[in-house]
């Protein structure tokens, strides 16, 4: 990437803001400077030609594992940034187990420098809400903050802050700054040694079963503390038809609640399990038809908030073995896109402007993120989305620029492709390749 | 051994020996197996499943009607010992019934339908030799179709019956198909089957 | 028959009857001076075990042996490497062996199905017990074992065993044997009813193909066979069960509940057996306790097992597709 001081003008023509009617979009520098039809192409400037397309404001995603530091071997900040532009994102919030934790105030500044550094994506680090998200002791929350990053998202995820006291007073705590605690929801006696989803499939596969009620019991608790200090609580990829009934029921009474589903637990279900193969082995576990189809609902109605990834890349060798030995977790950045507008657009649950809300305002709006997640209109900062939604084609995991290949929608077919991703007015993405 | 199913154009197989003429063969061979054996002392008959052992049985009660002593008469499945299992799915096995005395010391008589390659004997001959030693093995078989593929002979044969690779014989056994005979078609055989 | 053994619910009701029909015939040779036949000569077959199993281990070699194949035990336990890498691992050392079957015993579920569908090896992977999952030649020799004594060694061949009521008693939560036995009991005609406490039952054993009961004195006077499992003490202290006395006394087989049974039902036991536990040693030695003659039967229904899977041509195998989950609408 090379810094450029002349300003790069870009004319997006015939574009479908948030899916609606063609319209032009003048990009000069950082900033979309104007919207409208018949504009004309100043002097220099790149055309697009992008009849058909769909413009959505750059992606945010507020759950990203970039495993820098400490596991590069299947992620750097780099690459995951190069995966995250691919999938049409200008922002990820990286999440803090890393090694070490994301646990102070110099290790998010390492990582969000790193982001500065690649200028592909954003990166807004997480801090962890405990002392290396042992769950014990709170992490210096506020220095977190103070820092340079800024950091306004704190969560242990990976691991559960299952002891009550504790998530009482992080909650508590974070309110001085405006903080949210992402919760990963997980009772951890009630999942000790659990290997997937409780159930059917469980039963007769001899694997260990995840209960929903022990991400259902922890996110009941969290509401109610949330309530009760009257802080705001998130939660981390919501995954069974009961969780989505509890944050119903929490927002219906006001409190301050919000709630992320991952892409793939809006399409694959632990049927998948069957085969034994690691590459659906995930935490928390696929769910059931049913959990599948509440959870669709629960995004279609608002009650979830928003998508977030949960990409969770992992080097072959942690796939490429028994069940038992194999890591959680799935990467998803590169396809997050596809697979929500099969689950939701194709089925006419979402249109494009509400899926520009699920993920992009929703969660820049949850992560306290300025310059993102802004409607797409004149002064505004040009960080944008072009996808060709009419593209089909099957998932090619060694297509990826992510350094690991962990894909559960390996030679599948998913509808739409992100051409053109724009970074503050720079190109990250054109025709589908990283700049 | 098994049946043969012929192809669909094949012209219908014709009967070379019928329901008396089987009768009278194996009377025949019972008496020389009297003659040769001296008496038939001795004498344990074990029949190559499946219709080797009825046949097997037959002979047994042919012989019991001459001499006017119980012959010993038992079965040899020798699938496990077939040089060709890896040619073909997974078989069946069938019976092995050796008589209560053994065969250590005896005249074995084995019996099977039709006489092809020899392979089927060869294969029995290693089953016999992981059961006992017998003094002597004899062979014992209705038809005999030619096309050997190893050193091996008949000592009593039904009927001789000449034949071409492109022929199928098949025999049928009241006990096993309803009705007694053999039967010349036309259709493509391999002599590893016998 | 596949190619290979994974689950008992691969089995077909013809697959299973022909194996049963073939141990009854290789259990003759076992009273043979010569206990040995050619089948197998040339063919390796190695004993894989991540998890100590000396009975089930000996009772593959013995199998094999008896069939003339080569046989290599291979025991994994205590390898240092991380035990992903050492099942790949030690899977392509064991291809590059040439070996044409690997019987493996594992700790985790899977661990076989992850084997024969991986591409690391060609040869037939039989199941030798994984994890919580399945044993199916443990539920193969058990329904032998029925068939033998409940219908009968000559007059049971090419038949199942249709209308026979089977109860399996214990820990179903973690027992492989129970699972495979389902699966197998049931193609083969049988109704099974699986009695433990509410704890030691899976979630979602609802959708089994079997009765589930909590009461041992309700099921035992309309059994046929009544299969004790083992239960390990260690569960005590996970919380399924209070105490060993209390579990004794109310899922334990004792000689007072022996005696409600009907006169011909057997009581059975895949061993080893913890008497006092689940089972009394009064139970254990009488007459109608078939835990020995299952051992025994053990290696005729492997030896069956090994002579199908390898003795025959290799079968066409449908290319291995992914599956994914139905579109939900």
């Amino acid at each position: 990437m090379t810094e450029t001081t002349t300003t790069t003008v870009t004319l997006l023509r015939g574009a479908k803001i948030l899916g609606g009617e063609p319209a032009d979009v003048l990009i000069e520098g950082e900033t979309v400077t104007a919207v409208g039809t018949g504009l004309e192409a100043p002097q220099g400037a790149t055309v697009i030609e992008a009849e058909g397309r769909v413009l959505l404001p750059g992606l945010v995603d507020l759950h990203t594992h970039l495993r820098e530091p400490g596991r590069e071997d299947s992620e750097t900040v780099l690459t995951g940034t190069r995966a995250a532009a691919m999938g049409g994102y200008t922002a990820v919030h990286a999440m803090a187990n890393t090694f070490p934790v994301a646990d102070t105030a110099g290790v998010v500044e390492q990582v969000w420098r790193l982001g500065k550094e690649s200028g592909y994506c954003d990166v807004q680090p997480v801090g962890a809400v405990t002392v290396g998200l042992e769950g014990r002791k709170l992490a210096e929350l506020g220095a977190m903050h103070d820092s340079a990053a800024g950091v306004r998202v704190f969560s242990d995820d990976g691991k559960c802050v299952d002891d009550a006291v504790i998530m009482r007073r992080a909650l508590e705590y974070v309110k001085a700054f405006d903080g949210v605690i992402a919760q990963h929801a997980q009772e951890p006696r009630l999942t000790e040694g659990a290997q997937m989803n409780e159930g059917l499939v469980s039963a007769e596969l001899g694997l260990a079963g995840w209960p929903a009620v022990a991400e259902e019991s922890i996110i009941a608790r969290d509401v109610l503390l949330a309530a009760h200090v009257g802080s705001r609580v998130h939660i981390c990829h919501l995954s069974t038809a009961g969780s989505v009934e509890i944050v119903r029921w929490a927002k219906s009474k006001g409190w301050n609640v919000t709630a992320e589903v991952t892409p793939h637990h809006l399409l694959l279900t632990d049927e998948l399990v069957r085969s034994y193969d690691p590459v659906y082995k995930v935490n928390p576990p696929l769910r059931t038809e049913a959990d599948v189809l509440a959870l669709r609902e629960a995004l279609a109605d608002g009650t979830i908030d928003c998508v977030a990834t949960d990409h969770a890349p992992h080097p072959h060798e942690d796939k490429d073995c028994e069940w038992g030995a194999a890591a959680m977790g799935m990467v998803g950045l590169e396809t997050a896109l596809s697979v929500v507008q099969h689950t939701m657009v194709d089925t006419g649950l979402l249109d494009w402007a509400q899926i520009a809300d699920r993920m992009s305002f929703r969660p820049a709006a949850i992560g306290r993120l300025a310059g993102h997640g802004r409607p797409i209109a004149a002064g505004e900062p040009a960080n944008l989305t072009l996808l060709d939604p009419a593209y089909r084609g099957e998932v090619n995991p060694a297509e990826f620029v992510s350094r690991s290949r962990n894909t559960p929608y390996r030679g599948l077919e998913l509808p739409g492709r992100v051409t053109h991703t724009f970074l503050r007015g720079r190109a990250t993405v054109v025709d589908g390749k990283l700049t | 051994m098994d049946a043969h199913t012929p192809p669909a154009e094949v012209i219908p197989p014709r009967p070379v020996l019928e329901a008396p003429d089987i009768a009278r063969v194996l009377t025949r061979i019972a008496h020389e197996i009297v003659e040769r054996a001296k008496g038939a002392e001795n004498v344990v008959l074990l029949g190559i499943p499946t219709r080797g052992v009825h046949l097997a049985r037959r002979l047994a009660a042919k012989l019991t009607e001459i001499t006017g002593r119980d012959v010993p008469v038992g079965s040899l499945d020798i699938t496990m010992y077939r040089d060709d299992l890896r040619l073909r799915p997974a078989r069946a096995l069938s019976r092995t019934e050796i008589p209560k005395d053994g065969i250590e010391g005896s005249v074995v008589i084995l019996v099977d339908d039709v006489l092809f390659s020899g392979r089927t004997i060869r294969a029995a001959l290693d089953a016999l030799n992981d059961i006992g030693r017998p003094r002597a093995v004899r062979l014992a078989v209705l038809v005999d179709r030619g096309h050997r593929e190893l050193p091996i002979r008949a000592d009593y044969v039904g009927k001789n019956l000449p034949t071409s690779l492109r022929e199928t014989v098949k025999v049928q056994l009241a006990e096993e198909d309803g009705r007694d005979s053999v039967l010349l078609g036309l259709g493509e055989t391999s002599p590893a089957e016998g | 028959m596949k190619r290979h053994l994974i689950s008992a619910a691969d089995l077909t009701r013809d697959d299973a009857v022909l194996i049963l029909d073939t141990a009854e015939e290789l259990a003759r040779v076992a009273d043979r001076p010569i206990k040995k036949l050619p089948t197998l000569r040339g063919r390796t077959v190695v004993n894989l075990f991540f998890e100590d199993s000396t009975r089930t281990r000996i009772s593959f070699e013995a199998a094999a042996k008896r069939l003339s194949a080569d046989v290599i035990n291979f025991s994994a336990k205590g390898s240092s490497v991380s035990k992903g890498e050492s099942l790949k691992d030690t899977a392509l050392t064991l291809e590059a062996m040439g070996a044409d079957a690997v019987v493996i015993r594992h700790h985790d579920s899977g661990a076989p199905h992850r084997l024969a569908t991986s591409g690391w090896i060609g040869g037939s992977v039989v199941n030798a017990g994984d994890g919580t999952h399945e044993h199916p030649t443990q539920a193969l020799l058990d329904a032998f074992t029925m068939r033998r004594r409940l219908v009968g060694a000559d007059t049971g061949l090419g038949r199942d065993l249709s209308g026979r009521r089977i109860t399996i008693v214990g820990d179903v939560l973690h027992s492989r044997v129970a699972r495979s036995n389902v699966h197998l009991l049931t193609t083969l005609g049988a109704e099974v009813t699986l009695v433990a406490p509410p704890t030691l039952v899976p979630v979602g054993v609802g959708a089994w193909p079997c009765e589930v009961s909590y009461d041992l004195d309700a099921v035992l006077g309309k059994s046929d066979a009544v299969m004790m499992l083992r239960v390990q003490r260690e569960r005590m202290n996970a919380a399924f069960f209070p105490t060993e006395r209390e579990y004794a006394r109310r899922y334990g087989l004792d000689g007072d509940r022996m005696a409600t049974m009907p006169e011909h039902a057997i009581v059975m036991h895949p061993g080893p057996m913890n008497r006092g536990m689940e089972i009394t040693a009064e139970v254990a030695d009488s007459a109608r306790c078939t835990a020995v003659e299952q051992v025994a039967n053990g290696v005729s229904i492997r030896m069956a097992v090994l002579y199908l899977l390898l003795s025959g041509a290799v079968p066409e195998e449908p290319a291995a597709g992914q599956t994914r989950t139905e579109e939900s609408k």
